[in-house]
């Protein structure tokens, strides 16, 4: 089959952002994923974040690897340049093209499988650079196209469609990506999109390596009762650590908060993130603890999700590298190449 | 008892040592003086996988004549500096041979040959009296012998002492005592041994302008001349000091004089398969990139490499080739790696690979790589070897045209999109196969496309539809015979007398076949020989085969992969194409070649009647 176009059909009254784009600007081809897939609803929310970051489409690239969540990247962001590139493979070619120009938005999508099986490897390298990004981790527990065998984040215990058990034990991403220096680390669920959407434009925002775990539930393969990544599970056990507000510049808070549970972090490129702490001991800047209270949160069997941790100016790739400011694919032959006077003092210190 | 040896400008000598203790900056001192003294040599290092302690050796031929190719056969002249290979040592002296040896503790006479001529300096007794320090003891003794090697060979001595002095520059208070130490060995010599023996160097005027560099140092200098700036790279040997070289060239040239900030970006990747999928993801991006490697990094890029060519992103992979197959000798040279690299990749696949015979092709084809990359938007390899990566060689001065710019090929600019050119990434616009990109951020709304290793319209639209996959594999198809036309042409060398017999060859082999075709050529056996310089082969290949009766396939490994190449890819009668194969992992020789070649040419004049 072959890719399916959205009709050209636009509301004449369709509100348009600053930049003049409407929502539909934002989106890709038709999703060919299964209805009721939580992938769509992550594409809606990248969607909406990006039409209200008035995000101009042509400054993200968007690149995944192999499977049904890296398929997404089609279905929105049509004007921004896409990669679809090797399984398990995404994060190296992320890296690339951002030595190449560290002035686009790289967003990377990726499923449990691409990123915790077969791209572990380079999931954890790319998190321990620092490659300013956003990570974007669809979290089914299962193995979509090929019809629902196990992945490597499916938590011990739970049941497969078929009724078999894993006994294996789960790979949790959000306490690797901990471990490994991400300095945005959020975990979300694709059915709450209120809580989704702060945190994808919170991400955009960062510049650094910026990881979400969203736990995706796969309708075909992964939403029966055993499974730990249903709705109906997430909802249940589905516990935030705190609420997010995203904006663009600093401004008046007005709401009244009690002492303590309200936070402002301004990010490096000016936004600012409001943080409503609903767990009260939580304290998202401190990496170590907040590795402590996950872990036991998973021992309970409880999901945390929210921002989980946050550095607000982070050292990427570039600064350790200490890369020039202009992009490496602007340079010029002037810039680069020594010339033939170089090269005959070079021809003279060899004879 | 044979004659002891008696040449001028004209023999091997080679220096047994232990890895890790000092000697390499002694032994290139060495090289470096016969240079100096305008005598053509070409030193190699033979060593193990190992830092310290293994058996090593350097060997150097001086030709006056020029011939740079390993010689083959014994050596003329042993310095057996490690008492665990002396044995083997000894014997690989050629009879009337000579042996310069530590003679501080007395060897048993078994220990020697008659038919070699020994000559005994007591190099650690001379250092244990002259230096406290033990790692002083182990240093100077390296300098010492040169100096004794000075005398005996009657080098010139103001060079050495300059040479000294160069190659100490920048620590200076090092260069008095390596010039007394040095002076210590000599001086001893002069006294107690008849210098100068059978072997002589004699001031020569036959090094010209030439340069004295490694292949992979050179080839990093060609990526930086080439545009390079992002280097994604995974440690092996034989190629990692080729990312290494790019460094500290990137250090020189590329800081921005200002700011201290670099011009370019590298990074040790975890492993291959990452190193490639960084270089694709810079080049789709518009920088131009490039990994080193080795056999066994290319065998786990193949998935990626696949995907470069299908999704047609430019990439420069310096190959430098090494025994294989798995691990196989890892400091041994081959040219092994031309099936893997030609058809890297599961799925129908070609690619475009460059053959450099010497450091100035490293170089030169280093930068070219770039361009063509670029311009044909696909893999290009550059097949370097261990012979020419890892040795210095004696090649001529690196050159740039200062109007060169770099051809970033088929590229639409905004402005190209503004003024409604029609964009389609797989559109095949000029007849050439090759279509235009765009790159990522161009337009805010035009020249966008979704770049994917499953199959697509000329749009770049996901499509599985067979007659569009089956015009993209087409038009790559069209797209490799572009190739043809802009990778180096092969370069042909007729023989002084007509003759149908021919022979091929490529990279590193280059030196052993000049000299065996002056050899066959003083037998009477005459030959043309063609150098590829390029796969995919250019039309002048299948001509100079059809204009031959028999030719010779002259490559370093066993099952004549390049002979497979011009049988699959030229369509030649394989009883035509003769395999002369060199592979126990010793870079080929002239005399290897001479005699392979004289034994099956059978020596038939040509348009004489067979008696």
């Amino acid at each position: 089959m072959s890719y399916l176009p959205k009709p050209k059909f636009r509301h004449p009254g369709l509100p348009k952002n600053k930049l003049g784009y409407t929502r539909r600007d934002y989106e890709g081809t038709v999703s060919t994923l299964c209805a009721g897939c939580g992938h769509d609803s992550i594409s809606a929310a990248i969607i909406q974040a990006c039409y209200e970051l008035d995000l101009e489409p042509h400054r993200l690239a968007k690149l995944s690897g192999i499977g049904c969540s890296s398929k997404t990247p089609t279905y929105f962001l049509g004007q921004s340049h896409g990669f679809n590139s090797v399984h398990g493979r995404m994060p190296s070619v992320l890296t690339g093209a951002n030595l190449a120009n560290r002035d686009l938005i790289y967003l990377g999508v990726s499923g449990d499988g691409d990123s915790a099986s077969i791209g572990l490897g380079q999931f954890a390298h790319a998190i321990r650079r620092g490659v300013d990004m956003v990570y974007v981790v669809e979290n089914n527990g299962v193995y979509g196209l090929t019809k629902g065998q196990f992945s490597a984040t499916a938590d011990a215990g739970s049941k497969s469609k078929w009724g078999a058990d894993n006994n294996d034990s789960p790979i949790d991403m959000v306490a690797l990506a901990l471990q490994l220096g991400a300095t945005y680390v959020a975990r979300s669920f694709s059915g709450d999109k209120q809580q989704l959407v702060p945190l994808i434009k919170g991400a955009l925002g960062h510049r650094g390596a910026a990881f979400i775990d969203c736990i995706s539930p796969c309708v075909a393969f992964n939403n029966h009762p055993g499974s730990t990544k249903s709705f109906d599970y997430v909802r249940e056990h589905n516990e935030a650590v705190n609420a997010l507000d995203y904006m663009p510049v600093r401004s008046e808070i007005t709401a009244d908060y009690p002492e303590g549970a309200h936070e402002q972090v301004t990010q490096h490129d000016g936004s600012v993130l409001n943080l409503y702490k609903l767990a009260a001991d939580y304290d998202v800047h401190d990496r170590i603890a907040a590795m402590t209270y996950l872990q036991k949160k998973n021992a309970e069997g409880e999901i945390a999700t929210g921002l989980l941790y946050l550095d607000p100016s982070p050292k990427d790739l570039h600064a350790h590298l200490q890369t020039v400011e202009a992009p490496l694919n602007h340079l010029t032959d002037a810039d680069l190449i020594p010339g033939a006077a170089a090269l005959e003092k070079f021809n003279a210190a060899r004879r | 008892m044979p004659k002891p040896l008696e040449r001028v400008n004209d023999f091997v000598i080679k220096f047994a040592n232990v890895n890790g203790s000092g000697s390499a900056s002694a032994n290139t001192l060495f090289g470096k003086i016969i240079l100096r003294m305008g005598i053509p040599a070409a030193p190699r290092n033979i060593f193990p996988s190992n830092i310290q302690g293994l058996p090593t050796w350097y060997e150097i031929r001086v030709s006056e004549a020029g011939w740079l190719g390993s010689r083959g056969g014994g050596v003329d002249l042993m310095v057996p500096m490690n008492p665990q290979t002396w044995d083997q040592d000894m014997a690989s002296v050629e009879p009337g041979g000579y042996v310069v040896y530590d003679s501080t503790k007395p060897l048993p006479p078994s220990k020697f040959r008659d038919d070699v001529t020994a000559l005994g300096v007591p190099l650690t007794q001379m250092c244990n009296e002259a230096y406290t320090d033990p790692r002083q003891r182990q240093l100077f003794k390296n300098v010492m012998y040169v100096g004794a090697l000075a005398a005996l060979l009657d080098m010139e001595v103001e060079v050495v002492e300059k040479l000294i002095a160069e190659q100490f520059w920048g620590k200076d208070k090092l260069i008095k005592p390596n010039i007394a130490a040095m002076h210590m060995g000599r001086d001893w010599a002069l006294k107690n041994l008849p210098c100068p023996i059978g072997l002589r160097l004699k001031r020569a005027d036959k090094v010209g302008d030439r340069i004295m560099m490694e292949g992979n140092s050179a080839a990093a200098l060609g990526a930086v001349y080439g545009g390079a700036t992002v280097c994604a790279w995974y440690p092996i040997t034989p190629s990692s000091s080729l990312a290494e070289a790019f460094t500290s060239h990137c250090k020189r040239f590329r800081v921005d004089q200002t700011t201290s900030r670099r011009k370019y970006a590298i990074v040790q990747a975890e492993d291959e398969l990452s190193s490639i999928g960084m270089v694709i993801g810079a080049s789709w991006n518009g920088a131009r990139a490039f990994t080193s490697t080795s056999g066994p990094g290319v065998s786990l890029m193949q998935e990626f490499i696949g995907l470069a060519y299908f999704a047609e992103i430019p990439a420069v992979i310096f190959d430098v080739q090494r025994a294989g197959p798995s691990t196989g000798m890892p400091t041994r040279t081959q040219q092994c790696d031309l099936l893997s690299a030609a058809y890297a990749s599961h799925g129908d696949t070609k690619h475009v690979l460059l053959f450099p015979e010497d450091p100035k092709e490293c170089f030169d084809f280093g930068a070219l790589a770039f361009d063509l990359a670029d311009r044909l938007q696909t893999p290009i390899f550059v097949m370097l070897d261990l012979d020419i990566g890892m040795n210095e060689r004696l090649c001529a001065p690196l050159k740039w045209d200062d109007t060169r710019r770099m051809d970033r090929g088929k590229i639409m600019t905004a402005a190209d999109l503004d003024s409604g050119k029609p964009f389609g990434r797989y559109l095949d616009v000029d007849g050439d196969g090759i279509p235009f990109r765009t790159y990522p951020g161009t337009h805010p709304n035009k020249g966008a496309f979704f770049t994917r290793g499953t199959s697509k319209d000329q749009y770049a639209r996901y499509t599985e539809e067979g007659p569009a996959y089956v015009e993209n594999m087409t038009r790559l198809l069209r797209k490799f015979d572009t190739a043809k036309t802009l990778v180096p042409q092969p370069i042909r060398k007729d023989s002084a007398q007509p003759t149908r017999i021919g022979a091929i060859y490529f990279g590193s082999t280059s030196p052993a076949m000049d000299e065996a075709m002056h050899k066959l050529a003083g037998q009477g056996v005459h030959l043309n020989t063609l150098r590829l310089r390029a796969f995919p082969f250019h039309q002048d290949v299948s001509a100079f085969c059809a204009a031959h009766d028999r030719v010779f396939v002259v490559e370093q490994n066993r099952d004549g992969q390049m002979r497979t190449l011009l049988m699959s890819e030229c369509g030649i009668d394989p009883a035509k194409l003769v395999s002369v194969l060199h592979y126990d992992g010793t870079p080929i020789t002239a005399k290897f070649i001479s005699e392979t070649i004289a034994k099956e040419a059978n020596v038939v004049p040509f348009r004489k009647a067979v008696s």
